[in-house]
């Protein structure tokens, strides 16, 4: 690339960026996902309390100047907890989208190039195990393996995967007819060279949009996983866990469940407003998707 | 003239909405009297199929009424209820649409859409209604009406389901039709059935019309008045003929003196530039940037429509009085092959789209219609060779196989009389692949909207030569040059460029390799006609200059008779006709090239395209001997039943036809 | 017409033994086998082996397979290894209930989610379709879990309108059953809403910009008629798939779902089964599922084929 097209592709990632946080709803989401990710980050230097630390004598206290958050049924801290609670589920997400995002769009944009009988047998299987619900595709993993992170970001890796391999393959499938792949064909280009010159600058935008969607179902995936036990183990503060701990305690001290959904629903809210933007920006139509897929 | 006319626009604008919202249509006036006919010409973009929307008080989303009036038989039709408009749509005013195939509701049976009209228009019972439909669509001459109104659109031809949206628009006997781009995207042959029906239709029910178009052939048989538009501006009104014959404005005149014509056989004088983007239009007059006579008035006041004679009008400064005169054919020498060895020799080639079985591709069987069908054909060194056809004939077939692009199922394709193109681009040697070059039909959808200008063109220099830095920078210049384009254009992505520049940009791609063969799939049909001159020019003085020998595909027997030597026709894969190109348009000897050539519709007044019997409706039986058969109009049993030999006609010139005279004796 | 049905069958069917080969074959891979991830990675010794030989996880995998699938086809799904008794027994009444509880869902949603669906689309960037579109945003993104907790501190603990947990044992009648459902009907609604109002929207917007919708207009036909006639059949047609897909879609939040109110249905108990560590159990609830999910998708796929004249009358 030459120093003026490398100028004119950053001025175009640039621009994107900007036209995104020129839309209210594509700063607010970029603001929200920044929030979070500034938290998960630094939290640990500046959350008041251990979060592991127990204490009979502030069991349950409503939120106060002391603890802002309250406390939960065994004294702990709530506003310290809330603000680790997502650190987990962050970095399991982010690990498993790159694994999905990588083998499911390299084999999706292969499918659409090759086509044929190979295109039509994968296919086929890829269908099959979508129409198993991902939930138990991990669960079946997770009973012979257990819930170590070193199992759930393979796993939620390879499974989101398969929605992927779909999408990247009707996104490649937009650009194999045209002439320009035509064109390259006809000039004698290596089969590599016009999947990454011809076909990846094309399907990029929609990857990157579908990454970003991707990474938040990750986070709801991980989530609903800890929430049914299946995740991360206690005390560890994570949002899906402590959900499912103070649930009984709901009437009682309410806050111990509303700080953490209140933290898990903007993280999510906020990528898929920003994905939202950014779509639009781009020019990704995601209206006509299926869920999950 | 004292009676008021049953439709006047008067300084109508419609414009983008929003604040800053740019004038699509820009203050245009017209009126039309009960069973006169205009004509509105232009070029894609100019506001013409704005302006007949507007007509029935419509603006697509994203565009609003911004100024004007519109009034039908007195009724002012902004300011109509939505009520009022109800009744006069589709039962006073019918609009003919460009593409039935996606302006009729695919769910509901086409009998069905016109007793939609029918109810709503019309006080005919059941029963009377479901009469009415079968008639109309008999009106139109669709076969078996009765049965044809129970299908589903999808079921039915392009030319078919033209005829039907024909049929609903007259259900309520309209006073005004609207007719936009009635027969763009159709078929030559079948243009010309469709046209031939409006002549009809208008003549027996006198109705008025108001057609778009931007083929000038159309509105010289449709329209007795025309109107030329130029960037939402109506720059010339007059009587069609005295238009064609000596337009005023020079953008009319340009324009007109753009189209190629088979009676002239040399290449058009094109229109330098490119019409100003909405909202970027110059203060003065909105050609004047690309007008060979622009003064100092031009650029600083926009000149008024006004009459120049009696019922005509030209905005211009300078109009023009003097008839529009031919260019003769230039002396440009075409090129001589007769003694050369063909550098590229097509036999007996057979290309099918089928999927074949095992057992087919074994035995070597065709499996039901092949896309080319037995073609022979030699291209000689620096010979420009015409392949014409209508769509489905197999025309660009055959460049994909000579490319490489798809196999051929029998044959043989020989490059240079020692190498066998019957391998895949894939597996093909280099310098091969560098020899035959393509361009494609459609710029937009052959480059890479990904890649820069310089991208695009260091591709095929990367590939085929070892060039140095400097060296690859200096024939990209001489490259875009030869396209005359300039080095700003190097780092602009395609979407950047106008269509014209486009296709420039694909041609300097194809010359980057320096072939020995181009090949030209339809290379100036999504192009504006002012646009397809400069094309056309371009490649002539290309190929000309490096000797470059061409295949030139295109449906338009005028653009390939501007710039082939020979031609040959084809007609669901088979060759029908093979010739000079002067011979065969000149004298025709084939039925189907005869229909081909009479279906050309010159711009023309006193053009007539009646000279031979029109082509039927399509014939479904099976024909095991000439492909044409089913259309032919003076075919006998025997067509159906042997495939007529080659019989020399003129020299140089052959056609496969049992009707030539002399021919069946030959069999 | 007959050979696309017959197709379509087809192709479910394949999609079926490829699910079957797949769970089984994961299974097969992943190192262990169901005595040992029930008794411990640890485990060894005579525990082991007596279960190992109990179960026949001797004799090589083709036989088991074999021994398995043609079990399925007769309604042996095996044994549990917890509960230790056939998995059949166990499933029954529990793919029953979730069936219900995923019928009142569809019943209830799927209207909403049209009727909606087509307002938001012809009221394009109106206050209305801007308030809807938002909603449903939110209602899609957050987790089932965080809005069926959401529902029950609402609906049950401070207006205490309805039991916040399903009391009812999990052989109860069906009626019993729906009428305790109200609230993990209006959790897996809401996202069955959510998700289908967006794709309705979309496709009424692109209907309503087409040239045959512009044709009717210029036909003067009136609104109301060109929505029923014109616009709904065409926006509605390929909607009807992505419903099937959503529903199908929909199991996998019943897993949630159910767990969250403690409904008695097989999305909790593979929940069970995975903490009891029970793999031939998990093993047939995710077949039992995506068999669901497969003929869920055939019957769109079916109805879709009767109703789209394209489809109808496509000639081979």
């Amino acid at each position: 690339m030459t120093d003026r097209a490398a100028a004119t592709f950053v001025a175009r990632r640039l621009g994107v960026l900007g036209a995104v946080l020129a839309k209210p709803s594509g700063a607010f989401g970029v603001g929200i996902v920044a929030l979070h990710l500034v938290l998960a980050l630094f939290g640990p230097l500046f959350v008041p309390y251990d979060y592991a630390q127990q204490n009979v004598d502030t069991m349950m206290l409503a939120p106060s100047a002391e603890h802002w958050f309250g406390t939960d049924r065994l004294g702990r801290d709530v506003f310290t907890r809330t603000v680790l609670g997502g650190r987990e589920a962050i970095v399991i997400s982010t690990l498993a989208t790159v694994i999905a995002m990588a083998w499911g769009g390299f084999l999706g944009i292969f499918l659409a190039l090759v086509g044929g009988r190979i295109d039509e047998i994968i296919m086929r299987g890829v269908d099959a195990m979508l129409s198993l619900p991902w939930v138990l595709t991990v669960m079946i993993f997770v009973t012979a393996l257990g819930t170590s992170s070193s199992v759930l970001v393979p796993v939620l890796g390879f499974s989101y995967g398969l929605a992927v391999i779909r999408i990247a393959r009707s996104a490649a499938l937009d650009f194999v007819a045209r002439d320009f792949i035509l064109a390259a064909q006809a000039r004698g280009e290596r089969r590599w060279t016009i999947v990454i010159r011809e076909l990846l600058p094309n399907v990029r935008d929609a990857l990157s949009v579908e990454a970003a969607m991707q990474w938040s179902w990750m986070i709801l995936g991980f989530s609903s996983l800890s929430f049914l036990g299946f995740g991360v183990a206690p005390p560890t503060p994570d949002w899906g866990l402590m959900i499912s701990d103070s649930r009984g305690l709901m009437a009682v001290a309410p806050w111990t469940v509303l700080w953490p959904m209140a933290a898990l629903s903007t993280l999510v809210i906020g990528i898929n407003l920003a994905a939202d933007a950014f779509a639009k920006v781009l020019g990704v139509d995601r209206t006509r998707k299926v869920p999950g897929q | 003239m004292n009676a008021a006319p049953l439709l006047a626009v008067e300084h109508l604008t419609i414009a983008t909405a929003g604040p800053h919202g740019v004038p699509i249509v820009d203050d245009v006036s017209l009126q039309l009297d009960a069973g006169a006919t205009l004509g509105i010409a232009g070029e894609s973009g100019c506001g013409k199929s704005t302006l007949l929307l507007a007509i029935m008080s419509i603006t697509r989303t994203g565009l609003v009424h911004r100024a004007g009036i519109c009034r039908f038989d007195g009724l002012s039709l902004f300011d109509a209820t939505e009520r009022e408009l109800e009744r006069i749509r589709g039962s006073r005013i019918a609009l003919i649409p460009q593409n039935a195939g996606t302006a009729l509701t695919p769910t509901i049976r086409v009998g069905d859409q016109i007793d939609e009209s029918l109810k709503l228009h019309t006080d005919l019972d059941r029963k009377q209604r479901q009469q009415r439909i079968v008639e109309l669509l008999d009106a139109v001459h669709l076969p078996t009406p009765a049965t044809l109104a129970r299908r589903f659109p999808h079921e039915l031809s392009g030319g078919q389901l033209q005829r039907v949206a024909i049929a609903m628009a007259l259900a309520a006997e309209p006073v005004l039709l609207l007719l936009d781009e009635p027969t763009t995207g159709l078929d030559v042959t079948t243009q010309l059935g469709i046209l031939d029906l409006l002549v009809e239709l208008r003549r027996r029910t006198g109705v008025a019309m108001v057609c778009v178009s931007h083929d000038l052939g159309v509105i010289a048989r449709l329209s007795d008045r025309m109107m030329v538009m130029y960037a939402g501006q109506s720059v010339e009104e007059a009587p069609t003929s005295s238009l064609l014959r000596r337009p005023a404005h020079p953008y009319a005149r340009s324009l007109i003196a753009s189209i190629p014509r088979l009676s002239v056989g040399a290449i058009p004088a094109a229109i330098p530039g490119r019409p100003p983007a909405p909202g970027s239009a110059p203060a003065g007059c909105r050609f004047a940037p690309r007008c060979t006579k622009a003064a100092a008035i031009c650029i600083a006041a926009a000149p008024p429509l006004s009459e120049i004679e009696p019922g005509a009008r030209a905005a211009c400064h300078f109009p023009d009085t003097a008839p529009l005169i031919w260019p003769a054919a230039e002396g440009h020498s075409k090129h001589e092959s007769a003694s050369s060895k063909p550098l590229l020799a097509i036999d007996d080639l057979v290309v099918s789209y089928a999927r074949h079985g095992l057992i087919e591709r074994t035995m070597r069987r065709p499996t039901g219609a092949n896309a080319v069908d037995h073609v022979e054909l030699s291209l000689h060194p620096g010979e420009i060779l015409g392949l014409v056809g209508e769509s489905g004939s197999g025309k660009s077939t055959i460049l994909r196989a000579i490319a490489g692009l798809w196999p051929a199922l029998d044959g043989e394709i020989r490059f240079a009389g020692k190498y066998d193109l019957d391998r895949p681009a894939a597996t093909r040697e280099r310098s091969v692949l560098r020899a035959i070059q393509l361009v494609f039909q459609n710029p937009d959808a052959s480059l890479n909207p990904r890649h820069t200008v310089r991208e695009i063109l260091a591709q095929p220099l990367r590939l085929y030569f070892n060039l140095s830095r400097a060296a690859m920078a200096y024939r990209m210049s001489s490259l875009l040059r030869d396209v005359r384009l300039d080095d700003g254009y190097l780092d602009r992505y395609p979407a950047q460029l106008s269509g014209g520049e486009r296709q420039r940009i694909a041609i300097a791609r194809a010359y980057a390799a320096e072939p020995d063969i181009l090949l030209c799939d339809e290379i100036t049909s999504a192009l504006d006609v002012s646009v397809q001159a400069s094309i056309l020019h371009l490649l002539r003085d290309l190929s000309g200059s490096r000797g470059t020998a061409c295949i030139l595909v295109s449906h338009d027997l005028a653009v390939v008779q501007a710039l082939a030597d020979r031609i040959a026709v084809l007609y669901r894969g088979r060759l029908v006709e093979l010739g000079p190109a002067k011979g065969v348009c000149a004298a025709p000897a084939h039925p189907y090239t005869q229909a081909l050539i009479a279906a050309v519709l010159e711009p023309d007044p006193d053009h007539d395209a009646g000279r031979v019997p029109a082509p039927r409706e399509r014939d479904d039986r099976v024909s095991a001997g000439c492909p044409y058969a089913g259309r032919c109009s003076i075919r006998i049993e025997r067509c159906f039943e042997e495939m007529p030999h080659w019989h020399d006609v003129a020299t140089g010139q052959m056609a496969r036809c049992i009707m030539l005279p002399g021919a069946v004796g030959a069999l | 017409m007959i050979r696309l049905i017959l197709q379509r069958l087809g192709a479910a069917g394949v999609t079926l033994i490829i699910i079957c080969i797949m769970v089984f074959a994961a299974v097969e891979v992943m190192p262990g086998d169901a005595c040992t991830a029930f008794l411990g990675r640890d485990a060894k010794g005579t525990i082991l082996e007596k279960c190992q030989l109990e179960r026949g996880l001797d004799r090589p995998a083709l036989e088991r397979f074999g021994e398995w699938a043609g079990g399925m086809i007769q309604g042996d799904l095996g044994m549990s290894m917890n509960r230790n008794k056939p998995i059949e027994d166990i499933v029954g009444w529990r793919l029953r209930n979730t069936v219900i509880l995923a019928a009142t869902a569809t019943l209830f949603g799927v209207p909403i989610a049209l009727l909606l669906g087509v307002i938001a689309g012809l009221r394009r960037d109106r206050p209305v379709d801007l308030i809807l579109s938002s909603i449903a945003i939110f209602s899609m993104t957050i987790p089932e879990f965080v809005s069926a907790t959401f529902l029950i501190l609402i609906f049950s603990i401070t207006l205490g309108w309805t039991s916040g947990v399903v009391t009812a044992s999990y052989n109860a009648p069906a009626l019993d059953l729906v009428a305790s459902t109200a609230l993990p009907t209006a959790a897996l609604s809401l996202i069955l809403i959510a998700h289908i109002l967006r794709m309705v929207r979309s496709s009424v917007i692109d209907v309503m910009e087409s040239d045959f919708v512009l044709m009717a207009r210029l036909k003067g036909v009136p609104f109301r008629q060109i929505v029923w006639r014109h616009v709904l059949p065409n926006s509605l047609l390929p909607t009807i798939n992505v419903i099937g897909l959503t529903i199908a879609w929909l199991l996998g939040g019943m897993v949630v779902v159910e767990t969250v109110f403690n409904y008695p249905g097989l999305g909790r108990l593979a929940v069970d089964a995975v903490s009891d560590r029970d793999l031939p159990l998990i093993q047939t609830i995710a077949i039992i599922l995506g068999s669901v999910y497969i003929l869920t998708n055939l019957a769109a796929d079916l109805v879709s084929l009767l109703l789209n004249p394209k489809l109808r009358t496509y000639r081979t």
